[in-house]
């Protein structure tokens, strides 16, 4: 479906819109999905209410993985309590019975906040690529400190480059004028290298086993 | 989104209907069905199925050995333990229950100002329709206690504290300083007092507000209750653990735990939190309140999921230390309740109804958000700590010869209709919406 218009000049390269607003690029979020443009990310310097509903996210699967997690660590801290206390070397402590459940409750508590907590910690990590070492792709450096960006990947995308520039400048990208008169408007192109774009967890740890703790895995490099 | 303003008629006014008034009334009729039926057994049955007689209190209590007669004096109070006596304790169960419900609604109004809230501003009509149950089960509870102070607690009896006497208590003689009747009851009505006072002056507030505002200084009224709420929490933090020991822990006299004040606390506090979102559910339900979201709604589900969890943290810190440390005079408290076979199966259900609904029911956000689920949860969790009140004070009074029957579900539904009456009728007074809080538009615009 999307070979119609594949177009191998546009592999690999991003559309940033930078937006000067929050609540323009609220608008303009809702407004470039409508025309049927596919966003591959929002860059905001600080969370935006509502941003997520905009994009249409869908419910994230956190929760369930702390439950996840947080039962597991249950059952590890009961197994672990039963099998030390009651099989491997029972010890009438206080004279309670040896598997004496209430004692057991705060360690199976713990366990399961702990689990649920370092759980949530490292889905969250994996899901996201955030690893040690990850080399970052960052689309636009002012994404940290005043500007909104939208990233569209327009390889994901069947509409061409101009149909997407002219549905950016819609929906209200940040314009300015220069000192010679020449208007800008904030729209850009974002190309990755190779090295940039293969960030994977499973190739970070083949790595690191491969070649141990070697300078390719250690550098920490940064888009220029 | 949340910056479109949406508009809700403000003046909207509840009701209160005779559907609404049958609902109440259906309630109290079976309540009072309930209860004449239990009565005629309990009367029929010699007040109470007596097998098993004393043995079980002879032994938890004989075995402990205290100082003079301590023995013959807690477990042997032989005389009056029939069905008046069942008939008295069941009163104080729910005049103590239900004073701590309507303080809550109190207490609740108080926090929402202290930490600004603005979320809560358009439901502040339901907790100030509980609280006005407050000097209602004052009442009650004052009633009840000249009525029944003799067949409740075991201290007020005079012979304790008689050298000569074979009732001497040393244990009970040595806190003759706090526990004895003067400073008891200048305690309970100083409580009671202060409480309906600060009630008062709160109603007075939120009338000026409504009625009298100055256009001029349209916030008045809103700093007038910070500093109020602030006043009122202070008091309310000490008052109630005092109120705490003196009407329930003093039940068992030889017995203390240093939990108990925040327990009996956790326990009002999630009930009256059930008690303020069943109402804004059933509000809702009746078409009222267009306003309240599934936001709100969430928001009052974690509350009542939060320290459901909170109140199992202080149930349970207060039997594992017992447990534990497995010291005769501590342990008797759960000995007389987890080895009798009549308390014994209500431990679990505390915990069943108090921790494991709320806990697993209201546990996603999805469940919070349903009004149905969160309206089951909050009925659970308002019969839960009615049990949990039950089980601290029937096992003490009434020993063995106590129970569970007809009688005690009558007697909670006549007081739950009553409440509900109070809530009704006072709701019905003022505006639902109070249209001059300051905050009320975040309230309205209420998104998350």
């Amino acid at each position: 479906m999307a070979t119609a218009h594949h177009n191998a000049e546009t592999d690999k390269h991003y559309l940033l819109g930078i937006y000067n607003d929050e609540d323009v690029l609220l608008d303009a979020v809702e407004h470039v999905r409508k025309k049927g443009v596919k966003i591959y990310e929002v860059f905001t310097p600080y969370p935006i209410h509502g941003l997520e509903h905009a994009l249409g996210y869908k419910r994230s699967f956190m929760p369930r993985a702390a439950f996840a997690f947080g039962a597991l660590g249950n059952i590890c801290a009961i197994l672990l309590q039963t099998t030390i206390m009651g099989i491997d070397w029972p010890m009438i402590i206080g004279g309670k019975s040896f598997i004496a459940i209430p004692n057991f409750i705060p360690v199976i508590f713990e366990c399961t906040v702990l689990f649920a907590a370092f759980g949530m910690v490292g889905t969250f990590l994996v899901t996201n690529s955030l690893y040690p070492h990850k080399v970052p792709r960052i689309f636009d450096r002012r994404s940290t400190d005043d500007k909104h960006i939208v990233a569209i990947d327009l390889a994901k995308n069947t509409l061409s480059e101009a149909e997407i520039r002219n549905i950016l400048i819609e929906s209200g990208v940040e314009k300015h004028t220069s000192a010679d008169g020449t208007e800008h408007v904030g729209i850009k192109q974002r190309n990755f290298t190779d090295e940039e774009n293969k960030g994977s967890f499973i190739r970070y740890l083949a790595d690191l086993i491969a070649n141990g703790v070697t300078s390719s895995n250690r550098a920490i490099k940064t888009s220029k | 989104m949340a910056h479109h303003a949406e508009h809700f008629d403000l003046d909207e006014k509840f009701d209160f209907s005779s559907a609404v008034k049958k609902r109440i009334f259906t309630v109290l009729i079976l309540g009072l069905v309930f209860a004449v039926i239990g009565l005629i057994m309990l009367i029929m049955g010699g007040g109470g199925d007596s097998h098993g007689g004393h043995g079980l209190n002879g032994l938890s209590e004989g075995s402990l050995a205290y100082g003079g007669g301590g023995a013959a004096a807690e477990g042997g109070h032989g005389h009056a333990v029939t069905w008046v006596t069942r008939v008295k304790v069941n009163f104080w169960i729910n005049s103590v229950y239900f004073v701590g419900l309507s303080l809550i609604g109190a207490f609740f109004i108080a926090i929402q100002y202290v930490a600004m809230a603005g979320w809560s501003s358009g439901l502040r009509r339901i907790p100030e329709a509980i609280f006005k149950f407050l000097p209602f089960a004052a009442v009650m509870l004052v009633a009840t206690f000249a009525v029944s102070y003799h067949d409740i607690f075991h201290w007020t009896d005079a012979s304790l504290y008689d050298l000569n006497s074979p009732h001497y208590d040393a244990i009970i003689d040595g806190k003759k300083g706090y526990l004895n009747m003067t400073f008891y009851i200048a305690r309970s009505i100083i409580y009671l007092g202060v409480w309906i006072l600060f009630t008062f002056l709160m109603q007075k507030q939120f009338n000026a507000e409504e009625f009298n505002l100055d256009p001029s200084n349209p916030n008045k009224q809103f700093y007038n209750m910070i500093k109020l709420s602030a006043g009122f929490i202070v008091f309310f933090g000490l008052s109630t653990s005092m109120a705490a020991w003196d009407w329930v822990m003093s039940i068992d006299t030889h017995w203390f735990s240093t939990m108990f004040g925040w327990y009996n606390f956790a326990s009002w506090w999630v009930g009256g939190l059930a008690t303020i979102t069943l109402v804004v559910i059933y509000l809702k339900q009746g078409g009222y309140l267009k306003f309240v979201n599934e936001s709100h709604l969430h928001d009052l589900g974690k509350f009542v999921f939060g320290f459901s969890i909170f109140w199992t943290y202080i149930w349970f810190s207060q039997f594992l230390l017992i447990y534990y440390a497995n010291i005769s005079e501590e342990t008797v408290y759960f000995i007389d309740r987890l080895e009798s076979d009549k308390y014994g199966k209500f431990i679990f259900i505390n915990l069943i109804f108090n921790f494991i609904f709320p806990f697993f029911g209201l546990m996603t956000r999805d469940a919070k958000r349903k009004m149905r689920i969160l309206q089951m949860v909050c009925i659970i969790v308002i019969v839960g700590h009615w049990l949990d009140f039950y089980q601290m004070i029937m096992p003490g009074t009434l020993k063995d010869q106590g129970g569970f029957g007809f009688f005690e579900i009558g007697i909670f539904m006549i007081f739950v209709s009553a409440f509900a009456y109070v809530i009704a009728m006072n709701l019905a007074k003022l505006p639902l919406i109070p249209k001059n809080h300051p905050l009320i538009k975040e309230s309205l615009n209420h998104h998350h």
